[in-house]
């Protein structure tokens, strides 16, 4: 019962808000809104009927999108299956004593199934799911690593590379099935295109020193990197073909890991003002550098710009490494926990990340109410550098 | 010593002036009711606690461009002829220590005697740092060693620059010591096939 009085005192709240703004008070709830990264409560569901990896399955993705798991009477909506061969499920809210889901699957797997019920449950309730989104990775250490594709949980993963070289940094490609990513299989670090149907690829940036760090535009046309072409480290720009090459900064500090801001507009890097280490922005089409203040969190880096365009994950480093959030405007850096590397998935709410504890894995973050659940191991080397595909 | 070394940099008709030793001053404090003075909370000790530091390619040097990608394709590699020239640095660092001018000598003077060889510059980190972050340090030390390189008279055509970030450490512990062996640059030799 406390969990329900804590959801009501939650909803209350809610309609409370909506009516400040002059909301009719039957108006659909936004349960998706928080403020304050880290400290939302999860909405209470309860689960019944799934069993083994169908269970597993919506488990998992719900709990990584902020749910939580309580007993019938006090759960928001009721979630219920069976899973003999094929899965079938059904949601109730059990607030408004209404069916939001009620549905039979088959074909593909039983987890492609179970991912498919818990993303038709979130479409019924106005969010947007994850169940079959991608990541691309680094796999492996040291002197020899290669690249990976996987489902956003680690499973079913493929190969990408078999270099036996160094790779670094995969960034999907927007509206493509395929990646960029650093390679040293050159000798100079370089960035590649890689065309995951066919598997070719090409380079994007094949230049003296080293070529590092690629980020596609989200409109799929433009990619940033960093260059020692010229003979500093600076932030470029130039076509996702790398063509018609542009520099953006030129300065003697070492900027870093580049991210576009949703609409284009901003490019967001590690970087340094007056010999501080700071999360900076420039207009994508050339300008003056910002710094993004994240509130005195120490040696900010590997920024990633949510979906929305609202928030701005990023590591910060005391220590050890911290996930962090910044609203996009520089307000309200919080810490959220132990990892780094950041990648914000589509619903701009789950982060991917890794962590190097337990020889190197990732997890997932759901940021508003900071559960974590950690990611299926890819293949055996430690896996890196996540990069979650919009 | 910096005698010497403006002498050294006359003589070998290297354009740009003798610098002179750059004393670090301690951080300062930035002005303002309420502000705080940066952070530092790993106390990086090459700053700022009275080492000091000679940049060697001089504060005010340009970028020197790179060669092309590949202009020492199917050179021979040797890592060992100058590994004991290795340079070190500071925590989040990428100046060249005034205690590393022997080793650049040694190495601008290997490359005067063998006149068809080049180099190849390998910077390095160590693990406290996030991966992207990490390789571009490694490569902003290996650019201000070679930069100190041609200051020494080296033809920048010689010199080439690598990052590893800290995918190659030397020692694989999580020790200060250890640290401090991983940020380095390395020199590659390299001859024409």
């Amino acid at each position: 019962m406390k969990k329900m009085s804590e959801l009501k005192n939650t909803l209350a709240l809610i309609t409370l808000g909506l009516l400040a703004t002059g909301s009719s008070a039957h108006a659909q709830i936004d349960i998706n809104f928080y403020t304050s990264p880290g400290n939302t409560p999860p909405i209470w569901v309860s689960l019944s009927g799934l069993t083994g990896e169908a269970a597993e399955v919506v488990r998992f993705d719900l709990y990584v999108q902020g749910f939580n798991f309580t007993n019938a009477d006090n759960a928001q909506y009721l979630i219920s299956g069976s899973d003999n061969g094929n899965l079938t499920g059904r949601v109730v809210d059990n607030i408004q004593k209404s069916t939001k889901v009620s549905k039979s699957y088959s074909g593909a797997s039983l987890r492609r199934q179970a991912h498919k019920f818990v993303d038709d449950f979130l479409e019924a309730i106005g969010r947007k799911g994850i169940g079959s989104s991608k990541i691309a990775l680094k796999v492996g250490s040291g002197g020899s690593s290669e690249i990976a594709v996987a489902d956003f949980d680690g499973h079913d993963a493929s190969n990408v590379t078999r270099d036996g070289s160094i790779v670094s940094a995969p960034c999907w490609v927007p509206g493509k099935f395929a990646l960029d990513y650093g390679s040293y299989k050159l000798g100079n670090p370089a960035i590649f295109m890689h065309d995951l149907a066919t598997g070719a690829r090409k380079t994007v940036a094949y230049y003296g020193g080293s070529s590092m760090s690629p980020a596609v535009s989200p409109d799929g046309r433009k990619v940033a990197m960093i260059l020692s072409k010229d003979g500093w480290m600076d932030l470029y720009v130039a076509n996702a073909d790398g063509t018609n090459l542009k520099r953006l900064t030129k300065t003697k500090e070492d900027e870093s890991s580049p991210c576009w801001s949703p609409d284009g507009q901003w490019i967001c890097f590690a970087g340094k003002i007056k010999e501080r280490r700071t999360l900076c922005k420039i207009p994508a089409a050339g300008g003056a550098v910002q710094a993004i203040s994240v509130g005195g969190l120490p040696s900010p880096s590997e920024p990633d710009w949510s979906p929305d365009g609202k928030w701005i994950a990023f590591t910060v480093q005391r220590g050890d490494f911290e996930i962090c959030v910044v609203s996009a405007d520089g307000k309200g850096a919080t810490e959220l926990v132990a990892g780094e590397d950041p990648s914000w998935g589509p619903n701009s709410r789950t982060l991917i990340f890794a962590n190097r504890a337990g020889g190197g894995h990732l997890s997932l973050l759901d940021v508003p109410t900071k559960q974590v659940k950690d990611v299926a191991r890819v293949s055996s080397g430690v896996n890196s550098q996540p990069s979650w595909a919009r | 010593m910096a005698v010497g070394l403006a002498l050294t940099l006359v003589g070998s008709g290297c354009k740009h002036a003798p610098v002179g030793v750059t004393h670090i001053p301690r951080r300062p404090q930035t002005g303002g009711p309420g502000e705080l003075p940066p952070e530092n909370p790993l106390g990086n000790p090459g700053e700022g606690r009275g080492l000091i530091d000679k940049n060697i390619g001089g504060p005010g040097s340009p970028g020197i461009p790179e060669n092309p990608a590949g202009s020492h394709d199917g050179w021979k590699q040797d890592a060992s002829a100058l590994a004991e020239h290795t340079v070190h640095f500071a925590y989040d660092s990428s100046v060249v220590r005034s205690s590393d001018q022997g080793n650049l000598a040694a190495v601008a003077d290997y490359l005067k005697s063998n006149t068809a060889a080049a180099v190849e510059v390998d910077g390095h980190c160590d693990e406290r740092g996030t991966d992207e972050y990490n390789r571009s340090l490694g490569e902003r030390r290996a650019l201000a060693v070679r930069e100190a390189l041609v200051a020494l008279g080296v033809d920048a055509g010689r010199v080439d620059t690598k990052s590893y970030g800290r995918d190659k450490p030397i020692d694989l512990g999580h020790s200060e010591a250890a640290h401090a062996k991983n940020r380095r640059g390395e020199f590659i030799v390299l001859t024409p096939p």
